[in-house]
């Protein structure tokens, strides 16, 4: 089931379009990523998402509640998980979560048990400007789960974080999924991404430029997997031969090497590497590209995801 | 309006852990209070009395008028004390040794001059160890001498109907204030507050609005901290979250005027008035504090440019409105724009308090109710903009 749906969403400020045309849908249990550099529109789309912003054009709803500012019944659904850390400072951690409780009138025990999730129970008297940053990212998380919501919304969530805050976090996050909350999350960590999200959205300049797994990306793309060999021997025999493999695409000869496009790289490579040695070549050394989000990414926007 | 309550709840929570909050709100205007009590204590009667000595030479109507009816009410009031001595000669001694404060010296044909319209005069010969006294006296004296008429008409009037008003502040009513309107204002109940309940109400709204300042300006701190992004994404509407910035604002003007209240009563032994008269005009003063307060951190960008700016416009207000001097003592231009200033109404209905019943401060309510209205408007219609979507 669809719990979110956004389709057209435009907005801009100014001179800047910040987010220009942008639809995808998220289903309960899924996770999904938007992924983009700074500048690119995601906490823009996010914002119109969560009903902090109107959209110019375009529209959001929410388990078949439309979003707006002011929509009161569509924002219980929502949990938000800002990029900037929203907290109260002079607050303890647990003072927070009771506030923002109150404010969508979750129960109080609900307090207890996400403190528990996070993991900050034995800090939760501490008054939150005492936290490190990455106990201050798992409150900020766990503000977002106070009211049980069908959708989780995560702005970045683990922006210079500790490495154990960090897969905390992401745990978190998976296991809300496996119980059936739609996530969206952005981020510009490709190996969040692929090990998170079920599907990915690239955005970039605002606009929604691919969408899919992983695997559909690369494939969209025309990516492929390669592998480069260094080889001493008869080359053009050595490609001729590897040409003819099932699973080899196309054979490139360069210098001392052969670059072979093969369709699943971790396959073929056996397969490829005896038949060369069969054939009296001697391999001198192999690389094996997958091509990943980064590859996706840079092979759509001409740019590298963080510089 | 139970989530506006929710946010002023919290904002109020997180003030109380604020110590500068505290001195803002209660030290600084206490001990302001307690200071300028002291520095200027002496106006008020108590401690050190004023000893003055008077020499008659003229014994006509207008001498025993002031000496009987300007001096000895005073006097019997216990501000000041008067003796008579015979002679200017024997006067001028006495203030030389420090035994009188000053010297009231009634030329001969002094009823002569004023009944014949000429210019009259009282010399005043004073301590110049006693520099207040001394000064109270030349009030004195002139307001006698050169407003004849409407001072005699003035003083005799306070004096008979048994109102408690120290020497000075007749001095300072009739030096600065024309005499008609002198007349018009003894007539109508308004006295002037003594000055400890003047300085300590002065100081008390001056720094109400500083007190109430933090409650609208945490809006920005809000936006600042990213907090606020988490309230629009709440379930709660727009308008609460700005009526929980007022009421913030407004619980915390309450709070610190009424222990500015009690304190400055109990320690200072300032003279408020009826507890319900003073109820109103602290609830209409903190209104109006709140809505100034407001349009300042609508109009700023950030907390800190808002505080500066609040600083500034509540030191201005604050002069304009009399809550560093009375107003009697400003010129007429200053008394004109003075009208707009929510601490001159507050001082207003405190004296207006003091010289009738509850109902005298209906009108400085109205005043700053109004004020209130208009600021809390204009403030509400810029914040949208902090709030936009
Ligand atoms: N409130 C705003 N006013 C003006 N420009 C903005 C505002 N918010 C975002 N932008 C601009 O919109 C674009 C997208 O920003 P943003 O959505 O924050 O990107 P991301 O979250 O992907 O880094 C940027 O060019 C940014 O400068
Ligand atoms: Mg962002």
């Amino acid at each position: 089931m669809t719990v979110l749906s956004c389709s057209g969403l435009s907005r801009r400020f100014g001179d800047v379009q910040a987010v220009d045309d942008v639809s995808f849908t998220i289903a309960e249990g899924e996770t999904y990523g938007l992924l983009g550099p700074n500048g690119a529109g995601k906490t823009t789309t996010i914002s119109m998402i969560t009903g902090v912003l109107e959209p110019d054009a375009g529209e959001v709803v929410v388990a078949g509640q439309p979003m707006s500012t002011r929509a009161i019944a569509a924002k219980r659904l929502v949990g938000y998980v800002p990029q900037e850390l929203a907290l109260y400072p002079d607050l303890t951690g647990r003072e927070n979560l009771r506030f923002f409780a109150s404010l969508y009138g979750a129960a109080r025990s609900r307090v207890d048990h996400v403190l528990d999730v996070v993991g900050l129970t034995d800090r939760a008297g501490d008054l939150a400007r005492e936290y490190s940053g990455g106990m201050k990212r798992r409150l900020n998380v766990a503000v977002g789960l106070l009211h049980e919501p069908r959708l989780l919304v995560l702005d970045e969530p683990t922006a210079g974080v500790d490495p154990q805050s960090r897969n905390q976090i992401m745990d978190n996050v998976r296991a809300l999924a496996a119980a059936g909350m739609a996530i969206l999350y952005t981020t510009h960590y490709m190996e969040e991404a692929e090990r998170l999200c079920d599907r990915v959205g690239v955005i970039d300049s605002g606009r929604l430029i691919a969408e899919g797994t992983r695997r559909e990306l690369v494939e969209k793309l025309g990516e492929r997997d390669r592998i480069s060999l260094l080889l001493d021997g008869d080359l053009a025999h050595a490609a001729a031969m590897l040409g003819d493999l099932r699973d080899v695409r196309n054979v490139a000869v360069h210098g001392h090497g052969l670059d072979l496009v093969v369709d699943d790289a971790r396959e073929c490579l056996p397969v490829v590497l005896s038949a060369i040695s069969s054939n009296g070549v001697v391999v001198r050394s192999v690389e094996v590209t997958e091509p990943d989000l980064e590859t996706v990414f840079l092979h759509l926007t001409g740019k590298a995801l963080r510089e | 309006m139970r989530q506006a309550l929710l946010i002023a709840l919290r904002d109020l929570r997180e003030r109380a852990r604020d110590r500068t909050a505290y001195v803002l709100a209660l030290v600084l205007p206490l001990g302001l209070a307690g200071v300028f009590t002291l520095i200027l204590g002496n106006i008020a009667g108590d401690g050190e009395v004023f000893r003055y000595v008077v020499a008659d030479a003229d014994r006509g109507v207008v001498a025993t008028t002031f000496t009987d009816e300007v001096l000895r009410g005073a006097a019997a009031n216990g501000a000041i004390q008067i003796r008579s001595v015979p002679t200017a000669a024997e006067a001028q001694a006495l203030v030389d040794k420090g035994e009188a404060t000053a010297a009231f010296l009634l030329p001969e044909g002094l009823t002569e001059d004023v009944t014949a319209g000429r210019a009259a005069r009282i010399d005043v010969v004073g301590d110049v160890d006693a520099p207040t006294g001394t000064q109270v006296a030349r009030s004195l004296a002139e307001t006698y001498t050169g407003r004849l008429a409407a001072v005699r008409v003035a003083v005799a009037a306070t004096v008979h109907s048994g109102v408690t008003t120290s020497p000075a502040d007749l001095a300072a009513e009739a030096a600065a204030a024309l005499p008609g309107t002198v007349v018009a204002e003894d007539t109508t109940g308004r006295r002037q507050l003594d000055p400890k309940t003047q300085y300590a109400a002065g100081m008390a709204v001056f720094f109400l609005f500083f007190a109430v300042q933090s409650g609208v300006t945490g809006l920005l701190d809000e936006r600042r901290d990213g907090t606020l992004a988490r309230l629009l994404a709440a379930p709660v509407r727009r308008s609460s979250i700005l009526a929980g910035k007022l009421l913030t604002s407004v619980v915390i003007g309450v709070l610190s005027m009424t222990v500015l209240v009690v304190a400055s009563s109990l320690l200072m032994g300032a003279h408020w008035g009826h507890p319900a008269g003073v109820g109103l005009l602290v609830l209409a003063g903190v209104l109006a504090a709140t809505g100034a307060m407001a349009v300042v951190a609508a109009i700023a960008k950030t907390a800190e440019q808002a505080g500066g700016w609040q600083a500034v416009v509540a030191i201005v207000l604050g002069a304009l409105g009399g809550a560093f001097f009375p107003l009697e003592q400003a010129g007429r231009a200053l008394e004109v724009l003075s009208l707009v200033t929510p601490h001159r109404w507050f001082l207003r209905g405190l004296a207006d308090l003091a010289g009738g019943g509850v109902a005298a401060v209906l009108p400085s309510v109205a005043a700053m109710t109004a004020f209130a209205a208009v600021t809390c408007a204009v403030a509400l219609i810029l914040f949208r903009k902090v709030v936009r979507p």
